[in-house]
């Protein structure tokens, strides 16, 4: 189960010159900061939307921080994304009222059209899934939002038509 | 310090300030139960088990985390805590697999006692629980089954702590909360060094040894504690004995062990495996050519009588016909002290000579010959604990610590990372420590002498050498003076190649922090200059004044895990036991005395290197050779195999058929370490005893045994009912050894040589308020060049070493089925550049040749060597790096120069 890719994508930060040089910055900028492990990887994923495995790596080695600790910080909060965030947000409420009115099945369907899990992004880069808490709509349960988009009593059957506006 | 009283479920107990409460319930009997604490780990406070109720104080609070403080009272038994604590089992339980009864862990399970003695229930809600996959992790050691982790978080602690390595932590959070390696990688992959620190903290069945699944449990093991076999730190374990297969079922550490504690490496924990290979030699053998087939091809089976007689037949011929110097004894490092004591007694006094030498000729012959110049005792000065745990500075120069002393290395990576203690490492490869060096020194292989030279200048030039302690303590200190003042930085940097601001922070650092402990091995002693590298190190150690103090000293770290006691038992072919001299008529005249015999033999042997030269020319006509191997462990392999086919008569004497035992006429199977009785002395001169927990396989008796039996047939009754008392004549006759007794040892008493009497408790740090030779003497030691430089035809320089996973000629580690899973098959260390420029990728065949000879081992593109260098190993009899090392000798220890060969590399396609 353990095993990561360590394949680098052609558009990680670290192999990037420009990105690189960015993320060179704010390690340059907070490296001797107490705590500055947190306060990279905040900045990282404010910047990049997301940390990937060789810049945990890259990261470890400049801060002098094991890899294990970053990776334990990076799965502790659940502001941080360890893959690249798709171009549109794909957000499934799980607050009780959605859960109860179908929001499991709404996810089940969204895996099954995008094919990816919650929390991955498709393959062209275009949605990432996941899970929210409630967004305040409960009487259009379920809900699921789409960027900005509150989209109410979603149906299984009209989500691959309602993913069509998004490019 | 301040002293407290306090009050624990009615018991007053006074305790320093700044103890916790639960370590002062300890000194006040009181048990309180824990589980993620560990006395050696940091208290977290993580699983409420030890909560206690003070007086005053609003709620129940864990007694790990709490500092006891004056007045207190505290209650540890009342209904509320013991109500919290088996809430706090309930839980856990509510998530754990009920597996005890195939558990391995069954019967050596802290949270299994702790449900037992709280006598909890096994909870029958349906909550929520996890199934995670029972063997999440590929490791060929070590077994993790997450869904038994109560997430107590010690192996986490221990592996950043205690081992410095940070391969576990937790991940995710809340319920979901998992320990992970590395990235949730695999743990190789996240860094592991597979020491198995962690499984032995493991409080439950989460984490265990591999190999020992299925070999049965606790309820039908007996522990025997004992000594490791493989390097010369003196690690103590227990061995789990099966009384029901009569097998080794695992190694578990021990807090009682005096050097390591708790912790031990790869090869201590895990590298045992070979003592039940089927592979073991187990009868006698006796070459008859006629014998083609069968597991020993040349070779037939003999009974104990027949090859005795042979034996002893041969060397009492030889000895008679060619007179007493044809014949050469080889004693060995990986055997006791006392039949180490038993094989210079057969070559001196029923043999007549005193050709005995051993492999320390090859490590360390140049650190004792230095030592005992300079200092007047050639061994190491300091205890493990003092100069890794009270040093400002660590200097560790040619010594791979981290990799071939592990458990030394771990204690340097714990007070780098958790004291600030600097380190400078002077070395040619940039090793592991490097990563937590302040100052790296990566001069050109051979020109140690020069770079010390150069820092010594420095520290001079600007005042920072100890004036007093030099007026006080030493001698010649104006003649050395004189010499090294030449060594400028700019000299020094362009013998050495380090950048002359490098040379002067280094001096800086020396003398900036004090005591400072100077550690060495074979990088230093394995050169032609060796000993003089050695009597450089003495010149720092006393122009800084760090010597005979806690946390300095001069610290050569011994490689064999008896070959401090070998030396100190008179396996050297110069001096008698206690570093008694051969030459010394009064010393004839002792030992001639108690052996009972006339005639001892009063001119110095021929060492190691010698002995094979002496048998290649054919003046030596016969060796017994006990448990050494110098077909992969002598420079020059084409040379040495030359030699042994030109004997009359080889007889090996050892535990398996190896490089070496394929040349004898008589192979006489012996007992390894695990089965039979003893002691090893380690490299901090710390005595300890070996004992007996299995069978020796077949009809393979003790070496001891074997080497009276030989006595006795050569016409000298040799006899000892145990090893016991062959250590009472050790003690008779060696000065050094003069307290030391098995009793002693047996009633646990900690013995560091000297032992002076049996009521001397011995001697952990020497030369404190004076050398043993009176003063310390400074020597005057000038660069010489290596014996071999790199040209056109052979245009890269090798140096040798060993890795982590394998030990010497491997022999035991390459028999050892965890050890060959972590690594396989020989590697030589080649730069990127010079890899780059020559074609080579990583894994590459490549063949290496010298001069001499060549060999194959596969390419590990590192920049751990400079461009120009590449680094080759021992362990694999093809890949040996031995086929292309030299034996240009040091003059005056006779150690060879295996750190510098020129040789070329060659891809093959």
């Amino acid at each position: 189960m353990n095993v990561v890719s360590t394949e680098i994508m052609p558009d990680d930060p670290v192999v990037v010159p420009e990105k690189k040089a960015h993320m060179d910055a704010i390690l340059d900028a907070n490296r001797d900061r107490p705590g500055a492990t947190m306060l990279v990887l905040t900045l990282l994923q404010e910047e990049f939307g997301y940390v990937s495995l060789p810049m945990q790596n890259y990261i470890s080695e400049q801060l002098k921080v094991p890899l294990s600790h970053i990776y334990g910080v990076l799965t502790f909060y659940s502001s941080f994304r360890m893959t690249p965030i798709g171009r549109h947000q794909v957000n499934v409420c799980m607050g009780t009222a959605c859960y109860v009115r179908g929001g499991p099945t709404v996810i089940d369907k969204l895996e099954q059209v995008l094919g990816v899990k919650v929390g991955e992004t498709t393959e062209d880069n275009r949605f990432t899934l996941d899970i929210c808490r409630c967004v305040g709509a409960c009487s259009q349960a379920p809900v699921v939002m789409i960027d900005d988009d509150v989209i109410g009593r979603v149906k299984p059957q009209d989500i691959a038509k309602l993913l069509r506006k998004y490019e | 310090m301040t002293q407290i009283r306090l009050t624990i479920d009615g018991e007053t107990v006074e305790v320093p300030a700044g103890t916790t409460v639960l370590e002062a319930a300890e000194k006040a009997g009181v048990r309180i139960p824990t589980l993620c604490h560990h006395p050696d780990l940091t208290p977290t406070g993580a699983c409420r088990m030890c909560m206690v109720e003070i007086e005053g104080m609003r709620g129940p609070t864990t007694a790990c985390t709490l500092p006891a403080t004056d007045g207190m009272v505290v209650k540890t038994k009342t209904e509320k805590v013991i109500d919290l604590r088996r809430f706090v089992l309930s839980m856990l339980l509510s998530d754990h697999p009920n597996d005890c009864m195939r558990c391995e862990a069954d019967g050596n399970c802290e949270l299994q006692d702790l449900v037992y003695e709280y006598d909890v229930e096994w909870p029958t809600h349906t909550g929520l629980r996890h199934n995670r996959p029972v063997d999440s992790d590929p490791s060929p050691v070590i077994l993790a089954d997450m869904n038994k982790c109560i997430l107590c978080g010690r192996c986490v602690r221990v592996c950043s702590e205690i081992q410095g390595c940070d391969v576990w932590n937790f991940s995710e959070r809340g319920f979901d909360t998992v320990i992970v390696a590395g990235a949730k990688q695999d743990m190789l992959a996240a860094g592991c060094e597979s020491c198995g620190n962690c499984v032995a903290y493991c409080p439950t069945g989460a984490l265990f040894d591999r190999v020992a699944k299925g070999w049965g449990r606790a309820a039908h093991q007996k522990k025997v504690r004992t000594t490791c076999t493989y390097c010369g730190v003196g690690c103590q374990f227990d061995f789990n004995v099966n009384t029901q297969t009569g097998k080794i079922t695992r190694v578990t550490s021990t807090p009682e062990a005096p050097a390591n504690g708790m912790a031990l490496c790869v090869k201590g924990r895990y590298g045992w495996d070979f003592i039940h290979s089927d592979e073991r030699l187990t009868t006698p053998l006796i070459r008859d050519d006629s014998m083609t087939e069968g597991q020993y091809p040349g070779f037939r089976e003999a009974t104990w009588d027949e090859a005795l007689d042979l034996v002893a037949q041969k060397l009492v011929y030889h000895r008679d016909n060619n007179g007493p110097d044809s014949v050469g004894y080889l004693s060995s490092a990986k055997c006791t002290n006392e039949e180490n004591y038993l094989m210079q007694k057969l070559a001196r006094a029923v043999g007549k000579t005193n050709n005995v030498d051993h492999c320390a000729r090859l490590c360390h012959a140049s650190t004792v010959a230095g030592l005992a110049t300079a200092l007047g005792s050639g061994a190491m000065t300091n205890s493990i604990a003092d100069c890794t745990g009270e040093a400002k500075l660590y200097f560790v120069t040619g010594s791979n610590t981290t990799e071939q002393h592990p458990v030394i290395g771990i204690k340097m990576r714990k007070a780098i990372r958790e004291q600030g203690v600097k380190l400078i490492v002077a070395d040619p490869r940039k090793i592991d420590l490097c990563n937590l060096a302040t100052l790296h020194l990566q001069h050109r292989p051979g020109t140690d002498i020069a770079l010390f030279n150069g820092i010594m200048r420095e520290i001079l030039v600007n005042g920072w050498e100890d004036k007093e302690y030099i007026a006080a303590r030493t001698e010649n200190f104006e003649a050395f003076k004189e010499t090294i003042m030449k060594y400028t930085l700019e000299l020094t940097e362009e013998i050495t190649r380090v950048p002359a601001d490098k040379i002067k922070e280094a001096a800086r650092l020396l003398a900036e922090n004090k005591p400072g402990a100077v550690f060495w091995a074979m990088g230093i002693t394995q050169h032609t200059t060796g000993t003089m590298n050695v009597m450089s190190l003495a010149n720092l150690q006393m122009l800084l004044g760090n010597l005979g103090v806690r946390g300095g000293g001069v610290n050569p770290l011994r490689g064999q895990n008896n070959v401090q006691g070998a030396c100190d038992l008179g396996a050297l072919s110069n001096v008698y036991p206690g570093y008694q001299k051969v030459v010394d008529p009064a010393m004839k005249e002792k030992f001639e005395a108690a052996w009972g015999v006339k005639g001892l033999p009063d001119k110095i042997g021929l060492t190691v290197v010698e002995l094979m030269n002496a048998a290649h020319s054919g003046e030596v006509k016969a060796l017994y050779i006990l448990a050494e191997d110098p077909m992969t462990s002598d420079p020059d392999l084409n040379h040495v195999r030359e030699a042994l086919q030109n004997l009359d008569f080889l007889v090996v004497q050892d535990i398996f058929m190896t490089e070496t035992a394929k040349y004898a006429d008589v192979i006489l199977p012996g007992a390894c370490f695990a089965e039979k009785e003893g002691t090893f002395t380690s490299t901090e001169r710390r005595i300890q005893r070996v004992r007996k927990a299995v069978d020796a396989p077949g009809i393979s008796r003790p070496d001891w045994q074997v080497l009276c039996e030989v006595a006795t047939r050569m016409g000298y009754p040799m006899h000892y009912n145990t090893p016991s008392d062959i250590m009472d004549e050790i003690a008779a006759t060696t000065p050094i050894y003069s307290g030391v007794h098995f009793w002693r040892l047996d009633a646990g008493e900690p013995l560091q040589w000297p032992v002076r009497g049996d009521d001397h408790p011995g001697t952990p740090i020497l030369h404190v308020g004076q050398f043993a030779r009176g003063k310390g003497l400074f020597t005057a030691n000038e660069h010489i060049e290596p014996r071999e430089a790199p040209d056109d035809d052979y245009p890269f320089t090798m140096t040798t070493g060993r890795v982590l996973y394998h030990w010497h000629g491997g022999e035991q580690s390459r028999r050892s089925k965890n050890l060959m899973a972590l690594y396989p098959e020989p590697l030589v260390e080649i730069n990127p550049d010079d890899a780059a420029r020559m074609g080579i990728a990583e894994g590459d065949k490549l063949q290496i040749a010298s001069r001499r000879g060549e060999f194959v081992a596969r390419a590990w593109v590192t920049d751990r060597v400079a461009s120009g260098l590449i680094f080759g190993t021992m362990h694999f009899p093809a890949g040996n790096a031995n086929w292309a090392t030299g034996a240009f000798l040091d003059p005056i220890a006779k150690i060879p120069e295996y750190k510098v060969s020129a040789v070329r590399v060659q891809k093959i396609v």
